[in-house]
């Protein structure tokens, strides 16, 4: 850290201060390709190069463009970035629990919980929109990844559309719930909020303090860092995968316990 | 499809016999079970041959109205049709449509007619449904009609791209594009969720989520944009889509009577990955095969998805019991082998040794099992990671085991699977990639010839006896409710490590047992083969 580099070279490479890195420590060169909805020609490859210079490719070399039908032209360019990266403003935000692949969360359920993970889910109200939870509970899953019957160590009861309180509870305590995901998609006046809320308080009547599953709310409207406001554990937006669902879930259920069975070993 | 030699793997005839004659044993119980249900998708697909179509105000369709009605006064153990045409008769209304709407305002008194009034009823039924079916037949015959006139696609395997924006009016200049670009085959993705919805949608619709809702308008719309492509191009651009869900026999309905080409269709899909009723399905499965067959639609199967959720080398087998499976059900509902785009995938991982060593003894075994099918070859989806370069090189040896091993219909593979929807410039890549390693090696099919009892012959081997000790112990599966064998094994989790027992599931509580005089003209029409 003592010695600043030469931002000329980029050479000193230990410092704060990094370039992309070609075939020489400091050449910045980068790669990238692009499409532009314009016939290729002469004023096309200049297009090309006129962006790649706004984006800071001096000197840029168009070295492919191919037309894709009558309209459009795809580029490859490769040149010197002239941007530096400045490690010390790099900032990192860490995601509260780390991401498992599916056999990693069996195998950390196997081994520190001994019996499988029971979640249920459901929508309720009168949301019939099933398509939330069916992404992260139906083994079709989304965005390439298993929704959560694809792992062996979870026992997944998905109860469907249009579930009442009452029922949820009562399907929750038969199966001795560790958590219950509940997708809500309808907003209009508030729904989901005023259903998130009605669901969180019958929880937390049902069971003694302690031993309430662990509650989650999904949907494209719910604003994350709501869920204390919900009564709920975890809220989760737009765009989650089951995964990452999965994760938080052994991570609240299971790594991070470190006596035993909080709920009970019969469950 | 294939001229190749069918001595390539040098497979012992009396093994393959086996495997069939396991296949029927596990079948034929599941088609007499089938045999004795109908289902209110079934019912409310007859409704739609017989010509009834359009929904109410909220969009629930009018075919749903009448099986509903119909199903809460009378059931619908004797089929939809006599209770309806009976009420017709009746002159409860004046038609069809008006019934639908006057019944579900709850304004129809329907009844089962007896011995002499329902002989009336049940003609009257024939000859409305047998219209549909002669506009099915009319559309098979223009598809033969158009592809003479225009000309086919000019090589196989055929180039099969799939279009999904969620908006029909944007899908149709995406699929030009893409059929100029060199696609044979058009698929259009379905919204999120469709497969779970009870009803079929209505009308042009321009909101979807990761895909575009299968509905007649939309079917029309695309198939007509084609239709000028086509003639633009001189060659016929197939369309595809989704027979599968809860609505599959309407779907595939639909699909026949605006003129589609291909549809997905799997017997065990539904069950598997979507959670869906074991008995549902195969009933469904069994309309909409039928469907099918008289359509001259080219069923595509699911078996890409076994490998999706298990090892693709562990799980082979898996893949040849389920294609020898859906090649029964599809025979006995009267398909041809022609129609058959049994599925397969190029899914092991690359990093395991001697990968396409077994890709291709799998896509060999396949071909050879199957050799008048058009196999459908799926490409890579589980190993790709990001890096596009890389994926890009895995795309060209799927491409390549496809030309070697002489694959009837190839899905193109997108070096961004898994990091964006694809691009046009990922499509125009794709597409160069396929075109390259056709041109440079499809004639390979011809030097191409596996050493006697070498890595590839022994491995197919393997997985051809593997199929057959798997299918031995589904024919020898029991279960305490005595259902057939197959039933039993899924419920086991036999298949993609899912259990399904047969009395859960989605969709249950539209199954119906048939009572002894259960009728249905769609059934009858496609079974006798005959148009009145």
């Amino acid at each position: 850290m003592s010695t600043p580099p030469d931002v000329a070279t980029g050479r000193g490479t230990l410092g704060p201060l990094v370039r992309p890195y070609g075939d020489t420590t400091g050449d910045g060169m980068v790669q990238v390709s692009f499409t532009l909805p314009l016939p290729h020609d002469k004023r096309a490859e200049g297009a090309a190069l006129q962006l790649a210079s706004k984006m800071g490719l001096a000197p840029a070399l168009l070295v492919h463009a191919k037309a894709m039908g009558p309209d459009f032209t795809f580029f490859v360019v490769y040149g010197s970035v002239s941007h530096l990266v400045d490690l010390r403003e790099v900032r990192v935000v860490e995601r509260e629990y780390p991401l498992l692949t599916p056999a990693e969360a069996n195998q950390a359920i196997r081994r520190r919980l001994g019996r499988k993970l029971v979640v249920v889910g459901a929508c309720i109200g009168t949301d019939a929109h099933t398509v939330g939870i069916d992404a992260i509970l139906d083994i079709k899953g989304f965005a390439g990844e298993k929704g959560l019957e694809y792992y062996r160590e979870m026992k997944v009861v998905n109860l469907g559309a249009q579930v009442l309180v009452p029922e949820l509870v009562a399907s929750a305590r038969e199966v001795g719930a560790d958590a219950v995901l509940v997708s809500q998609v309808v907003t209009q006046k508030d729904a989901h909020l005023h259903n998130t809320t009605t669901m969180s308080a019958a929880f937390r009547e049902a069971f003694p303090a302690g031993q309430v599953p662990l509650l989650v709310v999904g949907g494209p409207r719910f604003e994350e860092g709501t869920a204390a406001a919900l009564g709920v554990d975890r809220v989760f937006g737009r765009g989650t995968t089951p995964g990452e669902v999965a994760s938080y879930l052994v991570h609240e259920l299971v790594t991070s316990r470190t006596t035993r069975d909080a709920r009970g070993e019969q469950r | 499809m294939s001229s190749r030699p069918q001595k390539l793997l040098e497979l012992d005839p009396t093994v393959v016999r086996r495997a069939r004659s396991l296949a029927r044993a596990a079948g034929k119980p599941v088609v007499d079970l089938a045999r004795a249900h109908t289902t209110v998708s079934v019912e409310r697909a007859t409704l739609r041959l017989a010509g009834l179509t359009g929904a109410d105000h909220e969009g629930t369709p009018w075919v749903n109205h009448l099986v509903d009605a119909v199903r809460a006064e009378v059931g619908l153990e004797h089929g939809v049709t006599t209770p309806v045409w009976d009420a017709l008769h009746r002159s409860e209304a004046l038609d069809l449509l008006t019934l639908a709407q006057k019944a579900s305002a709850g304004g129809v008194g329907f009844r089962l007619p007896d011995g002499r009034d329902a002989g009336p009823a049940r003609r009257s039924a024939r000859s409305a449904v047998a219209a549909g079916v002669r506009a099915m037949d009319r559309q098979r015959t223009a598809r033969e009609r158009i592809i003479a006139k225009v000309g086919d696609a000019p090589r196989t395997p055929w180039v099969y791209l799939i279009v999904a924006t969620g908006d029909i009016h944007e899908d149709i200049p995406q699929a030009q594009a893409a059929a100029r670009a060199g696609a044979d085959v058009i698929a259009v993705i379905r919204s999120t969720g469709q497969s779970l919805l009870d009803f079929v949608p209505e009308g042009a619709t321009r909101e979807g989520y990761a895909g575009t809702y299968a509905t007649q308008e939309n079917f029309r719309l695309m198939r007509a944009a084609l239709d000028a492509t086509s003639r633009e191009l001189g060659r016929y651009v197939r369309l595809t889509n989704y027979a599968s869900g809860l609505c599959m026999p309407e779907i595939a309905v639909l699909a026949g009577l605006e003129r589609l080409d291909m549809m997905l269709n799997d017997s065990m899909y539904g069950i598997l990955f979507r959670d869906i009723n074991p008995v549902r399905t195969f009933v469904d499965q069994r309309f909409s095969r039928q469907v099918h067959a008289r359509a001259g639609i080219i069923i595509n199967t699911g078996e890409d998805n076994y490998l999706t959720t298990a090892d693709a080398v562990e799980a082979a087998h898996t893949v040849t019991v389920s294609q020898l499976l859906n090649e029964y059900f599809a025979k006995e509902a009267g398909l041809e082998d022609w129609q058959l785009g049994l599925g397969h995938a190029f899914e092991i991982d690359p990093a395991v040794p001697d990968s396409f060593r077994m890709e291709l003894a799998h896509a060999l075994l396949a071909r050879q099992l199957f050799p008048k099918a058009p196999l459908k070859w799926m490409p890579p989806t589980k190993h790709m990671t990001g890096d596009v370069f890389r994926g890009y090189l895995l795309d060209g040896f799927f491409n390549l085991a496809g030309a070697l091993t002489g694959q009837g219909i190839l899905l193109v593979g997108m070096m961004t699977e898994a990091v964006v929807t694809p691009w046009l410039s990922d499509r125009d890549l794709a597409l160069q990639n396929v075109r390259y390693v056709m041109d440079a090696a499809s004639g390979l099919t011809e030097d191409f010839h596996p050493p006697r009892d070498g890595f590839v012959q022994n491995r197919a081997r393997q997985v051809l006896s593997e199929a057959v000790e798997l299918l031995e112990q589904i024919v020898a599966d029991r279960d305490a409710g005595g259902h057939p064998p197959l039933l039993a094994a899924i419920a086991d989790g036999t298949f993609g490590a899912m259990r399904r027992p047969p009395e859960a599931g989605k969709g249950r509580g539209g199954v119906v047992v048939k009572a002894d005089g259960y009728d249905n003209p769609a059934t009858a029409l496609l079974e006798e083969g005959t148009a009145r």
